[in-house]
């Protein structure tokens, strides 16, 4: 990066560190600390929307949606996270470029599942071979956001249905009195109250999903724990900076991160918290309202 | 009109197509120096790298580098995710079965054993060698104690903190360990010759791409341009064609 880093071998101390410290692989590293976040920024929302509709869907009136969203907690909570991880990815990946091996690939191409080959024509690759290692990276990135919200969406699901199901029956028939259609109950009254019962399970998701990220690695998106892992093993010559075994230090600083990230959160949702409970009819907004908050 | 935007769209398609079928996707660990490695710049390196690119130029093919952990190499080869493996991998029966194998570009190398003293019994403990290597079969079916792990790098580690008595691995790989280690560790004077050689693995739909590496690695025979960089990566004694 800088000129004095021209010749790593010949320079030393404090010049040797600077260089080291902003070599190509580990601005690399700098940045797969924004993969990490960007991860958590899509799979957040996502994983809350997702957990909304199964929710919504796992105590509607309709039969069939039920089944659906019950199927959908039950599944996704009883398989093993990294199984899935392992599985879904795969099969994701396959069925993208089966069903676009049938829109761009020659008639009477062969079955995709050849033995222990997966074979579709070349057109059908997702992304297609020539793409810049960029939109490689960028697809399996995409392929572990997928992932992620859909294990988590089905956690918050249960968390909702669970907060949903906690909101007093009186309010809504109260509602319901008041003259308000099933969608008016539950958009105007059973929205706004069930957040202060699902925060705390949410909350424990957030958390647990800060540190599911390094699954990330598993799936062969090159985030912080790749690199820490790449970096901190012992550099022979063959490498500009020849060091011994650094993976402790590296992983000390993975560490720092994730009690920072969590550190952080247990502020905001304090807060969030806070600020749900203000007028509800819960034991923390009635304290809040006797003291005047 | 609208047959025309077809036409072209077509048209478009197909060359995209052409202009796919150029380009080669090489997949390798970047974990196996000298072989190959990912460099200080973040990029492939190592024997492999110039090598491959070598290839490429001659074969006039488009190549693209990627990395994949050692031990899904050949399923995600399989799903398609690269055309190529080229990553110090031997061939071997087993691996025939499932792979294609280009010619061998490597000679059979001999494999050493990383030790922290001269007089070890490598009977006394486990040997530690990377999973679905050729070592780790050879380790298991000799009587001793296996120890694997999923990187080469953890297997050293694991001797210097006493895991293992040893680390079976190929000698190219582990000769600079043991010369930068300031002595701390060395290589036993037992060597073992296992495996046939070092070549490029294809899928077995792959034929046409096989063949035309097969044709350029054979040029790079005749014209002692593999010898060259073979001295260059693994040293003066290293075994030539």
């Amino acid at each position: 990066m800088f000129a004095a880093c021209a010749d790593p071998k010949s320079i030393e101390g404090l010049t040797w560190i600077l260089c080291y410290l902003t070599s190509g692989k580990h601005l690399d590293f700098y940045w797969s600390f924004g993969t990490v976040l960007l991860l958590l920024a899509v799979t957040a929302p996502a994983a809350l929307v997702l957990g909304f509709a199964g929710a919504t869907a796992a105590r509607s009136q309709n039969f069939a949606g039920r089944i659906l969203g019950k199927t959908y907690i039950a599944m996704v909570r009883g398989i093993p996270d990294i199984i899935f991880f392992l599985f879904f990815v795969i099969a994701l990946d396959q069925g993208i470029e089966y069903l676009k091996s049938l829109a761009v690939c020659p008639a009477g191409a062969l079955w995709p599942w050849q033995g222990l080959e997966f074979r579709v024509c070349r057109g059908a690759k997702v992304p297609l071979g020539s793409s810049s290692a960029f939109w490689h990276n960028a697809y399996g990135f995409a392929l572990a956001v997928v992932t992620f919200s859909i294990v988590f969406g089905a956690f918050a699901a249960n968390v909702m249905f669970g907060a949903m199901q906690a909101v007093p029956k009186a309010q809504l028939e109260t509602a319901e009195a008041y003259g308000m259609s099933q969608a008016q109950v539950f958009r105007r009254i059973l929205v706004p109250q069930m957040w202060v019962y699902a925060l705390p399970g949410l909350s424990n998701l957030w958390m647990i999903l800060i540190k599911a990220t390094p699954l990330l690695f598993l799936l062969g998106v090159e985030d912080i724990v790749y690199y820490a892992r790449e970096l901190g093993g012992s550099k022979t010559q063959s490498y500009a900076f020849p060091h011994g075994d650094w993976r402790l230090i590296y992983f000390i600083g993975l560490l720092i991160f994730y009690l920072t990230m969590t550190r952080l959160s247990e502020g905001v949702l304090g807060r969030l918290s806070a600020r749900l409970s203000k007028g509800q009819a819960t034991a923390a907004g009635e304290a809040m309202r006797r003291t005047g908050a | 009109m609208k047959k025309l935007l077809l036409a072209t769209a077509l048209v478009a398609v197909g060359a995209g197509m052409v202009a796919a079928q150029d380009v080669v996707r090489l997949g390798t660990e970047g974990a196996y120096p000298p072989y190959n490695f990912v460099n200080d710049a973040g990029e492939v390196d190592g024997f492999e790298r110039k090598f491959g690119d070598e290839l490429c130029k001659r074969t006039a093919l488009t190549c693209e580098w990627t990395t994949n952990e050692w031990d899904s190499i050949i399923p995600n080869l399989q799903s398609g995710n690269y055309d190529v493996i080229i990553a110090g991998m031997s061939i071997t029966p087993e691996r025939e079965e499932i792979v294609d194998f280009s010619q061998a570009y490597i000679p059979a190398a001999s494999s050493a054993y990383l030790v922290l003293s001269k007089d070890v019994d490598l009977m006394s403990g486990p040997v530690a060698a990377q999973t679905s290597t050729i070592q780790a079969a050879f380790v298991a079916e000799n009587g001793m104690a296996v120890v694997e792990y999923a990187t080469p790098e953890e297997t050293v580690a694991a001797v210097k903190n006493g895991e293992a008595v040893a680390v079976l691995a190929d000698k190219d790989y582990l000769k600079p360990i043991a010369a930068e280690s300031g002595g701390v560790l060395m290589l036993l004077d037992r060597e073992e010759s296992i495996g046939g050689g070092v070549g490029m693995a294809f899928r077995d739909s792959d034929d046409a791409i096989r063949e035309k590496f097969d044709a350029a690695i054979t040029s790079t025979k005749e014209d002692g341009t593999l010898n060259a960089l073979i001295l260059e990566y693994f040293g003066p004694e290293a075994k030539t064609w």
